[in-house]
Order: structure tokens, then C-alpha cells, then sequence
């Protein structure tokens, strides 16, 4: 595989910080949503990023204003990253008129056309299809948008995986496949689901340029994207980024994740993303634990401020599912 | 007017769209410098170029995944499936993404998505290329259903799907592409939901589609000979349905027979005969009929497959018995 073009000098004390607020607000979301779910406030379908967050971090961190990203089940890391509103997310997750999608939508399905975040999808697999497709149409747009889809390790054995990544090549699609390689399909493990479990590997199979990074270190996933997008707007891409990680917990807020060996669980907690993206940012600017200290205590008070509104926030309108009965 | 052949109308609809907005593209199998298996598609590579006229491989699941893709972030991609029996590949991406888009992101998204197609018996090419697919479709909340029978409503059908935001299934016939029919010159288009009248009449309505159509119009003709005078309705397109057409037509004739070639289990046909027993039942002089195929796959045998789908005979035998001219059918079994 081999490191892509380096980005030699560090990153600004700007893209730091922005890594570590982004990386520490998805995890107070799923670590505050968790409990929301346990007091009955959030129902359906609760997939955490919790252990992943490195990966959305460092990627949407390198990405710009108008390039597109689609996403996952597991998509609240992706939102976040991407700039999303807390407030419009947790109250989609309390399925209130608020929310991103009005209610209607929910954790697998929050979306934001306007800024390009083409949404969670409840199929495994689906977002690459679609991702492509973006692409396609910003390429035809002859708009230099990049558009990444994050998908996974058990979407890379679904046929929608290669056929996308075939038609990006052959068009020479501005498109970042992120394969979140967490080692489980909901909780089936990787070697069970594939022999050759370096899924970057696949990618070279079709002629795309493809690298394997650790996904628990935000930096290391950041430069990786910002090499790949560069390739992408030069008119060389696709790329795949393989980024290897775990999850912190089982597949859903159900699962209690027995299958996951406590080994291994504890060996990628101790190589925690958002610890790493704190020690990067303290180690890289001299930033002080009371300022770090300040902005954990601002993220949390911004969720908390979202749950408030959230729950505020009125019901779904009779007259808006009216409206979507009548000409849907 | 003019008169065009049904691929050329829909050609010109398409080359019409592309030079009016620049978001049309056409992506499918063959479709660019073959010009499509249907021809459809001729000269639109030469006039717009590789980027807006692409081939794909053969993989339909992805074809359609990225074509729904490029109509969520704002462009208006045509893909072309050479078979509707193929689109099943692709179902996810219609079914769970396309048909539900709008609605998971609470209105805001839309998926101006067209996947053009064709179906139907004809030619001998077997169970896997000769299905009538609507009624899966047609099941789906969010996706528009449109099955054109003449040159002009391919292309006025064409024409307002380039510029509506839902997805559309474009199911066109594989034996009409080379019948002949007047088009209507400069722009034309035909929204969705509204109907046609193809023959007037007054003492039975038939109700039929896409290639049914015209089997249905050499029947009326044939029992207007009789005295027997038959109003066939299209309904062009069958989600949105024009309700108000067909209980209109059925209030005035107080006869109905619905024509499908697609087999009768599940059919659009007994949708559509469920609608006039609840909101047409006070005018109805005598059961609906419906002639549909049978509910197997289409066999490769000729006669088999003739069998196996409504032919003139047995739309004829049906309209005598909406008008009491012969006996009720018996239950089969």
C-alpha cells in the first residue's frame, strides 16, 4: 500500500482543536443519547459511534464547504463531523417537528441536502451507490465537489461495494470510499465474512488507489483524507481509505456485545480516538488542561441545551403527515 | 402533427430535455454508441457528448444506486435498464431509497430520478425478458408509475417526468418502439395523472395499457361492426391513477372491463376494479371483468406464450359478458 502523498508540515492549531471539539461532541452525543434511550426519551434504533469517532473526525475535517457525504446506520458521528446542529439532531432522535427530517426520519435516516450530507441510510451498503452518484452529478456540474460515502466492513461483501466503486473508477468520479473497518457485521467478525480481511486490498483489484489507515487516530485519518481529496480534485480519483477500528459496545444500544473479546475491547480503549485527538492537541500546541477542561464543559452544555430544546420542541404536525398521505 | 415512430418520440423528448437542462444525463447498457438495443438513444452521444452519454457495465444494482444518488444531490440522470426484469437487481435502490427518500428526510430531499424500461411478451425471449413488472412497482409509495401505448404520450410523458421531482418508472413496451403514431409539433408534454380517452363510446368501458391499448382498439373496432360501442380509457399513467376518468366513463356506461398483460394475482387490474366497487359500485349494470394473464411465468413456446397473456379473443368474450351478450365465466376452480 504505501502512505499517500505526505502532508509534510503539522497541522494549525485551528484544525487541532477542531479535531478534538468534533471527536469529544460525538462522544458526549452517544454517551448523553445512550442515556436518553434508557429513560424511554429516544426510541427505535440507536447504533453508536462510540470507538469510531476518529474516522468522521479526521475526514470531515479535511473535507470543504460543498463537497457531499452519505453515510451509515451508525451515522451520528458522520452528522456531527460534518457540522451538523445538535439541536435539529437530538430533536429528530425525539422525533419532534424540530428535527432534521420533522420526525419523520429518525437516527438511521437524518439527512441535510442543503449542505451536502446526502444521509444515514438504514441498508447496509446503499450510501456507496448513492455516494457515487453525487459524484456523477458533480462531475457533470463540472463542480470540483469531492463526495465521500463512509461505509463499512460489512457493506465491503455486499455487491452494491464493487459495482459503485467500478463505475467511479471508470468515470474518474471526485469520490472518497471510507471503509470503517470496525471488524464486525452487526456481530459477525470480519474473518468469518471474508478471507482476505485487508479491505483495501479490494480496491487495488479494480484499479483504485487505496490505503489502510489506523482509524483511531483522527491526525493519521485526516491527512490520509486530505492526500486522497487532493487526488480526487486533480482528476484522479476515486480512493478507497480503509480505516481499521473498533466499537466501544455492542451493534445497537440493545446488543451487550458479548461476541466482542474483552481483550481486544480493552486493547482499543486504551488506543481511545478521543483521547488521541486530546493528547495531539495538547502535545501539538501547548493548549492547557483548564482550556481543554473549558471546551468539554461548553460541548456538554450545548448538548444538554439541545435536549432542553428537544424536548420543548413541539409534536409532528397532523397537517404535514395530512399533506404526505394525501400526495406521497 | 407529425407521425413518429414510438423510440423516436421518446428520442425526442429526451434530446429536447438534454438541450433545455443541462442536468439531464443518460447513463445504461449499450445506450451510447449503440445507440441503445431499442435505438432510443441514437445520436445522443455525437450531440451531447460522453459526459451527459455514458455505457455502464452490467451491473444494475449499481446503475440505479447511482443514478438515484445523482438525482438526491440535484441532477436529473435517465437510466436506461434494457429489461424491466433486470430492475429487479436494483430493486434497494428504488424501493428502500428512491421511494422513501422524501419522506425519511421529512419533505425536504427529492429524487427526480427516471429509470426508462421496457416489458412485455413478444418475440420469444422467455421467462426472464418478457415480464410485466408494474404491480411491484405500482405497490411502492413515492414512485410514479407511467406505461405510454402511443408515440405522442411517450413523449409528452417523457417530457413532464424530466421536469417533475419523484421517481419514475418508465415502463415502455418492447412492441410498440416500432408502431407509428401522430405527434403533436413543438412542445409537448403530458402531465401525470390525467388520462386519455382513446376511443369514445358508450356501452362498455374498457380500461387497459401500454400494449394492451391497441389490442383493445382493434377489438372495439371489431364490435362496432356489431353495434357494440366500447369507450377505451388509458390511464397513461398508473400512480397518480385518474379515478375521476375512469368513474366518470364507468357512470356513463355502467359496464367495465380492465385489460392487463401482466398476470391477474395481485394486479394493478384488481386495484383498479377494487376502486370502482367502492366509490363506482351504484352505477355498475354487471361485474367488472377483468382479462389478465395467467399467473405463471411467460413460456417460450409461442402459442404458450400467447397463451399466456390476453389476446383479442378473450377481450371480446369478456366485453360480451359485461354486456350480458354471453354467459358469466365460471369459477375457474
Amino acid at each position: 500500500m504505501g502512505e499517500p502523498n505526505a502532508v509534510a508540515n503539522a497541522p494549525s492549531r485551528e484544525i487541532l482543536e477542531k479535531i478534538f471539539r468534533t471527536a469529544y461532541k460525538i462522544r458526549v452525543f452517544e454517551t448523553e443519547g445512550i442515556k436518553l434511550y434508557r429513560q424511554g426519551l429516544i426510541r427505535g434504533y440507536f447504533h453508536p459511534y462510540l470507538g469510531q469517532e476518529g474516522i468522521a473526525t479526521g475526514v470531515c475535517a479535511a473535507l470543504k464547504d460543498g463537497d457531499y457525504i452519505a453515510s451509515t446506520h451508525r451515522g451520528h458521528g458522520h452528522c456531527i463531523a460534518w457540522g451538523a446542529d445538535i439541536k435539529k439532531m437530538v430533536a429528530e432522535l425525539l422525533q419532534k417537528e424540530t428535527g432534521y427530517c420533522k420526525g419523520y426520519g429518525g437516527s438511521m435516516h437524518i439527512a441535510d441536502i442543503k449542505t451536502g450530507n446526502l444521509g444515514a441510510n438504514g441498508i447496509v451498503g446503499a450510501g456507496i451507490p448513492l455516494g457515487v452518484g453525487a459524484a456523477l452529478a458533480n462531475q457533470i456540474r463540472g463542480s470540483d465537489a469531492v463526495t465521500v460515502t463512509f461505509t463499512s466492513d460489512g457493506a465491503s461483501n455486499n455487491g452494491t461495494f464493487m459495482e459503485s466503486l467500478n463505475l467511479a473508477a471508470i468515470w474518474d468520479l471526485k469520490f472518497i470510499l471510507v471503509v470503517e473497518n470496525n471488524q464486525y457485521a452487526v456481530s459477525t467478525k470480519i474473518e468469518e465474512s471474508t478471507r482476505e480481511t485487508d479491505l483495501y486490498k479490494r480496491g487495488l483489484a479494480i484499479g483504485v488507489e487505496s490505503h489502510q489507515v489506523d482509524g483511531n487516530d483522527p491526525l493519521a485519518v485526516y491527512r490520509m483524507t486530505q492526500a486522497a481529496a487532493e487526488t480526487c480534485r486533480k482528476g484522479k480519483g476515486p480512493v478507497l481509505i480503509e480505516a481499521v477500528t473498533y466499537r466501544h459496545m455492542g451493534h445497537h444500544v440493545n446488543d451487550p456485545g458479548k461476541y466482542m473479546p474483552e481483550e481486544k475491547l480493552a486493547h482499543y480503549k486504551s488506543r481511545d480516538p478521543v483521547d488521541r485527538a486530546r493528547a495531539d492537541l495538547k502535545d501539538m500546541t501547548g493548549i492547557t488542561d483548564s482550556e481543554i477542561s473549558a471546551m468539554e464543559t461548553e460541548i456538554a452544555a450545548e448538548f444538554a441545551a439541545a435536549v432542553e430544546f428537544s424536548v420543548a420542541s413541539p409534536e409532528v404536525s397532523a397537517e404535514s403527515f395530512a399533506a404526505f398521505a394525501a400526495n406521497y | 402533427m407529425r407521425e413518429l415512430m414510438y423510440r423516436d418520440a421518446l428520442r425526442e423528448a429526451l434530446d429536447e430535455e438534454m438541450a433545455r437542462d443541462p442536468t439531464v444525463f443518460i447513463i445504461g447498457e449499450g445506450i451510447a454508441e449503440r445507440g441503445g438495443s431499442y435505438k432510443v438513444t441514437e445520436g445522443l452521444l455525437a450531440k451531447y457528448g460522453p459526459g451527459r452519454v455514458r455505457d455502464t457495465p452490467i451491473a444494475e444494482a449499481g446503475m440505479i444506486g447511482v443514478g438515484v444518488g445523482a438525482a438526491i444531490a440535484g441532477a436529473r440522470p435517465v437510466v436506461e435498464i434494457l429489461y424491466v426484469d433486470f430492475a429487479m437487481l436494483g430493486m434497494d435502490m428504488i424501493v428502500n431509497q428512491a421511494a422513501k427518500f422524501r419522506l425519511m428526510t421529512g419533505g425536504e430531499g427529492r429524487v427526480p430520478f427516471i429509470m426508462r424500461t421496457q416489458g412485455g411478451t413478444g418475440g420469444g425471449v422467455a421467462a426472464q425478458h418478457s415480464q410485466s413488472l408494474e404491480a411491484l412497482f405500482y405497490h411502492i409509495p413515492g414512485l410514479r408509475v407511467v406505461m405510454p401505448s402511443t408515440p405522442a404520450d411517450a413523449k409528452g410523458l417523457l417530457k413532464h417526468a424530466l421536469r417533475q421531482d419523484d421517481p419514475v418508472m418508465f415502463l415502455e413496451h418492447k412492441h410498440l418502439y416500432m408502431t407509428k403514431g401522430m405527434v403533436p409539433d413543438g412542445e409537448h408534454i403530458v402531465e401525470f395523472g390525467k388520462g386519455d380517452i382513446k376511443r369514445a363510446g358508450s356501452d362498455v368501458t374498457v380500461i387497459a395499457w401500454s400494449n394492451m391499448v391497441p389490442r383493445t382498439l382493434v377489438v372495439a373496432e371489431d364490435l362496432a361492426a356489431e353495434g357494440i360501442s366500447v369507450e377505451v380509457i388509458d390511464p397513461r399513467t398508473l400512480v397518480p391513477l385518474d379515478r375521476a376518468m375512469i368513474l366518470n366513463s364507468v357512470a356513463k356506461t355502467r359496464r367495465c372491463v380492465i385489460v392487463q398483460e401482466a398476470n391477474r394475482r395481485g394486479g394493478v387490474a384488481s386495484d383498479i376494479s377494487s376502486i370502482i366497487m367502492e366509490e363506482g359500485f351504484w352505477h355498475l349494470d354487471a361485474p367488472v371483468e377483468i382479462v389478465a394473464g395467467l399467473d405463471i411465468p411467460i413460456p417460450f413456446n409461442l402459442a404458450l406464450e400467447q397463451a399466456s397473456v390476453p389476446q383479442k379473443p378473450g377481450i371480446k368474450a369478456a366485453i360480451r359478458r359485461a354486456l350480458h351478450l354471453e354467459p358469466a365465466a365460471l369459477a375457474a376452480e
